[in-house]
């Protein structure tokens, strides 16, 4: 008798161990089958590696003035050229990736997490829901620079200032895309036989609902992703951001815009920095959403 | 005699809705004992799941108003507090729904969802939690249950899902069960089988199961009680035999006249009640059923008639019932066999 449990234990061990390897290589295999996805991710873990690794390649630092070679063109020397300081563009514009990715993704990572409590609480309390969404509602009536500038002005232009602002603009964005999923699970029979079964509402939150906005929730983190590094960028290019001389790809283009027909790489490579960062992001997103929503699966098949 | 276990008496349950107060079970009394299968029958919406509900009070309590006592075991589920209520839901009484292709979260194993509220209601570890949802899904018949334990429930069959769903239920060893339409999106094959499973766990753990639907050969396969539901009201109640044997409601008549026969005359077209039942908002004066009945007259339509006791545990609402008591019972009333 014992034997034949230890053994059944085993064989139902192995039986999980097996689905869940077939389960994850099967991912893996759509994951690489999905173009769009495929080519996004490598995107930015490019801009990623480039960001953490250039610093090291190059021997000027961010900061260093040099004024006898202010606005030189790109070179051997000054791969990205020199700006109107004489500083390495090259080294300016990976540290200012740093900065810009670095504030892009807390600022994605808070904005997701109290996304998503807002709207899972929301879509299950029906009162807090008209105060949340209320509040939602007069966050998104104003443009999110204006309100992102407005919040940088009160609290001064520090990095952390502004991941503050672009979580504050970004949240009613979150929060009603994992609100709308919620609501529908809410309502699923699922939910109703866990609460026939005596789970609390904790227990159905976080555990049921939660799960289930998922998709979604990280499909819309990536996007946040990408127009928090736009926001930033909007935000240093018009002084209230990143303060200089600290690089971030908006400052190093706002310097480069008065100089922008005698050099023109000072606009052109933090540009397409951002342009960059900002694709990869949305393809990557949208590869992710065909990847794990079966009905848009169906449909490209 | 064996022990009351469940009580329902006077149960109202009315909704706010934009047209005002909506009654939508009025006045619903029925005791369900230990080991005894009551099936409540009538057609959709005359109440049947919404009883159910209340039982659990599952219903959103913000737009659902309660009046009237549900006994178990002595205590008021009405007035229990929300954490008391978690505590027996699930543990003592469990319930099945209608439709197993949803009732299943689809993002957990079926193992992961038997195994949690195995461990919502006791104190097993997860292992052995894992080995109790294994054993309970044996005893509702599935083949090979370590192995489907780790499948979702999208890769399982629908009659493997309702059977997962009972497993979920019965895993706490509930005293009551309620199964609301347990069968009613399952074929006869899975069907019978799913009773044949709850007919051997109510033996097995002495439970009573209250059994909604609205098929009557289930109710003549299982039940050892029946009440009739019609718009919210019960209209008769007595055993499975006197009910199909013996109605006195012209409404229980018509609906096992409804029952087509497999050596009825063919040419014929199949029996159906007149009229349609009316709106929860714009119940009539009277009889509720007068609208559609043959014998109803003027007093029908004017006054409503009370639940009266006809035999022994055998109720019925209606008028006229001595008359139809006297003629011995309806014409050709169908038995399903």
């Amino acid at each position: 008798m014992e034997v034949e449990t230890t053994l059944e234990m085993e064989n139902m061990l192995s039986t999980k161990n097996r689905l869940k390897k077939e389960r994850f290589n099967l991912f893996v295999k759509r994951f690489f089958a999905n173009r769009q996805a495929v080519l996004g991710s490598m995107m930015v873990i490019l801009l990623v590696l480039f960001a953490l690794i250039a610093p090291f390649i190059t021997k000027y630092t961010p900061l260093q003035i040099d004024p006898a070679h202010r606005l030189q063109a790109p070179s051997s020397i000054h791969w990205f050229g020199t700006d109107n300081y004489g500083r390495d563009l090259f080294s300016r514009v990976a540290y200012g990736g740093r900065v810009s990715l670095a504030v892009g993704l807390s600022a994605t990572m808070l904005t997701a997490l109290i996304g998503m409590v807002t709207g899972l609480y929301a879509a299950y309390y029906r009162l807090l829901d008209h105060v949340l969404m209320r509040i939602c509602d007069g966050l998104m009536a104003f443009p999110d620079i204006l309100l992102a500038i407005a919040i940088t002005a009160v609290l001064g232009p520090r990095p952390v200032n502004v991941v503050i602002a672009i979580t504050v603009v970004k949240i009613p964005s979150m929060a009603r895309v994992v609100r709308s999923v919620a609501l529908v699970v809410k309502e699923q029979t699922y939910i109703e036989a866990l609460k026939a079964q005596g789970a609390g509402s904790f227990r159905i939150i976080w555990r049921h609902i939660a799960p289930n906005t998922i998709s979604p929730f990280i499909v819309q983190a990536t996007y946040v992703f990408a127009l928090s590094i736009i926001l930033e960028a909007g935000l240093s290019f018009l002084g209230a951001g990143v303060p200089a001389p600290n690089p971030s790809w908006g400052n190093i283009l706002y310097d480069g815009k008065i100089v922008i027909f005698s050099a023109w790489w000072m606009t052109v490579f933090p540009g397409l920095f951002i342009i960059l960062s900002v694709l990869g992001l949305n393809l990557f997103g949208d590869g992710l959403r065909d990847l794990l929503d079966p009905h848009t699966n169906k449909a490209n098949k | 005699m064996q022990e009351c276990l469940l009580e329902v008496k006077d149960l109202k349950t009315s909704f706010y809705t934009e047209k005002g107060l909506v009654t939508a079970v009025d006045g619903v009394s029925f005791t369900v004992h230990s080991g005894e299968t009551l099936g409540v029958v009538g057609e959709s919406g005359c109440g049947k799941s919404v009883t159910a509900e209340s039982i659990m009070r599952l219903l959103d309590e913000s737009a659902t108003r309660y009046e009237g006592e549900i006994n178990y075991k002595g205590k008021n589920l009405l007035k229990l507090p929300e954490k008391e209520m978690e505590a027996i839901r699930g543990n003592e009484i469990a319930m099945i729904f209608q439709d197993a292709m949803t009732s299943l979260n689809p993002v957990y194993t079926i193992g992961n969802q038997i195994a949690e509220s195995i461990m919502a209601h006791s104190d097993l570890n997860k292992k052995e939690a894992y080995e109790k949802a294994v054993e309970m899904l044996r005893l509702t018949g599935i083949p090979s249950p370590e192995k489907r334990i780790h499948e979702y429930p999208h890769e399982i069959s629908g009659g493997m899902r309702q059977r997962a769903m009972i497993a979920m239920a019965l895993s706490c060893r509930p005293q009551l069960l309620i199964a609301d339409e347990p069968t009613t999106a399952l074929d006869v094959t899975i069907q019978a089988q799913i009773l044949e499973v709850m007919e051997e766990l109510k033996k097995e753990l002495n439970m009573g199961i209250i059994l909604i639907t609205h098929d009557l050969g289930v109710v003549a396969e299982v039940c050892t009680h029946v009440v009739v539901m019609y718009l919210g009201q019960v209209i008769e109640e007595a055993d499975v035999e006197t009910i199909f044997s013996k109605p006195l409601h012209p409404y229980t008549n018509g609906l096992l006249k409804c029952i087509p026969q497999l050596d009825g005359d063919r040419t014929k077209p199949l029996f159906t009640i007149e009229g349609v039942v009316p709106s929860l908002d714009d119940i009539p004066p009277g009889c509720r059923f007068a609208g559609r009945c043959p014998f109803a007259d003027s007093k029908c339509r004017k006054e409503p008639p009370p639940l009266e006791e006809a035999a022994y545990r055998h109720k019925i609402r209606c008028w006229h019932y001595e008359e139809i008591q006297r003629q011995g019972a309806f014409e050709d009333v169908a038995i399903p066999s």
